[in-house]
């Protein structure tokens, strides 16, 4: 909907583009059938818009950083061991984490379409979903990472995870050196959204 | 298969939805998913058709466009509402807005041709 002035005194100029149209069309439909409750919708945009995002997936890796029980648990089990922080997905997926180590990098995709921990890291960035994307990091994972600013040693293995409707995955980075008694929330700041997908490293704390 | 542009794949933080019927269109297939009218890897697949579909944005931009046709694909699948009963009521819902007095909600019982 646009926003239009006021021009020669008429008000009866309020304009619906199409799609939002058919989104209104579809939710009526779906409403007077009993299929959703609009309060509902209301809700579910909110949780996604405000209250779930890559915090999340920052307080779990901070937590395997610190406690080396719950990174055992989180490399078993990650599904309940994210679950025990309260971070549960919607869809009834199962949640896999894979652990960064100095000959090895890994990197999560989704080919089919746009499947991704949301209750870690929320909805995925624009670039997760794009075709170059999705399909140059299977088949050019270190080119993808070059355009990303990594620059990973050439002896690095990079293992490209293609995320399912049923299976996600979280990227744990590397711990930082430096860091050494730092608490969890301090941690926490360290980890990025995208050093959870692969196409960064944790900061540095110099620059956190 | 063509490089594609850096511009494509590297772009700052944007909020989850450019616009709010994307937020809309996303929140309906999550509640009709819980409600169970189909499964998770059933919606997966029919998003897999659309974002693959020939002439989809390389940068991701169409991404929710495709999102509401495999919505609207999925729920005729099932169906709940056909094409033409969606279509008739967005042209109501478009006639409501430009009947509706700025500043107003916009409500579908101010469409002018609404049948009694």
């Amino acid at each position: 909907m646009h926003d239009d002035h006021d021009h020669d005194g008429h008000h009866h100029d309020n304009h619906l583009d199409p799609t939002a149209a058919r989104v209104k069309a579809l939710e009526t439909i779906l409403t007077r059938k009993g299929l959703i409750d609009p309060a509902a919708i209301d809700a579910i945009v909110d949780i996604y818009e405000n209250r779930i995002g890559p915090r999340n997936g920052a307080k779990v890796v901070a937590k395997a950083w610190d406690d080396q029980a719950y990174a055992d648990w989180l490399k078993r089990d990650a599904t309940a061991a994210i679950a025990s922080l309260g971070f549960t997905g919607r869809q009834g997926e199962h949640m896999r984490a894979v652990f960064n180590a100095p000959d090895t990098h890994n990197l999560v995709v989704c080919t089919l379409c746009s499947c991704y921990p949301w209750s870690v890291l929320g909805l995925p960035p624009v670039w997760y979903k794009s075709p170059p994307y999705r399909s140059k990091a299977v088949i050019d994972p270190r080119g993808v990472l070059a355009e990303f600013g990594l620059a990973l040693p050439d002896g690095t293995n990079i293992r490209v995870w293609d995320s399912t409707a049923e299976l996600r995955y979280l990227v744990v980075p590397m711990r930082p050196a430096g860091t050494t008694g730092w608490s969890e929330e301090r941690l926490a700041d360290l980890v990025t959204r995208d050093s959870m997908i692969g196409t960064a490293l944790a900061r540095e704390p110099e620059t956190a | 298969m063509s490089r594609p542009e850096r511009a494509a794949i590297i772009s700052g933080d944007e909020p989850p939805f450019a616009e709010p019927w994307q937020a809309e269109a996303f929140a309906l297939t999550v509640a009709l998913h819980e409600r169970g009218l189909f499964s998770w890897a059933e919606w997966a697949e029919t998003l897999s058709t659309e974002v693959k579909a020939p002439g989809a944005a390389d940068d991701g931009s169409d991404y929710y466009a495709c999102w509401l046709r495999a919505l609207e694909k999925l729920i005729a699948g099932k169906g709940v509402a056909a094409p033409r009963d969606v279509e008739a009521l967005s042209q109501a819902w478009q006639r409501a807005a430009h009947a509706t007095p700025h500043g107003k909600p916009i409500l579908l019982e101010n469409d002018p041709l609404r049948g009694g």
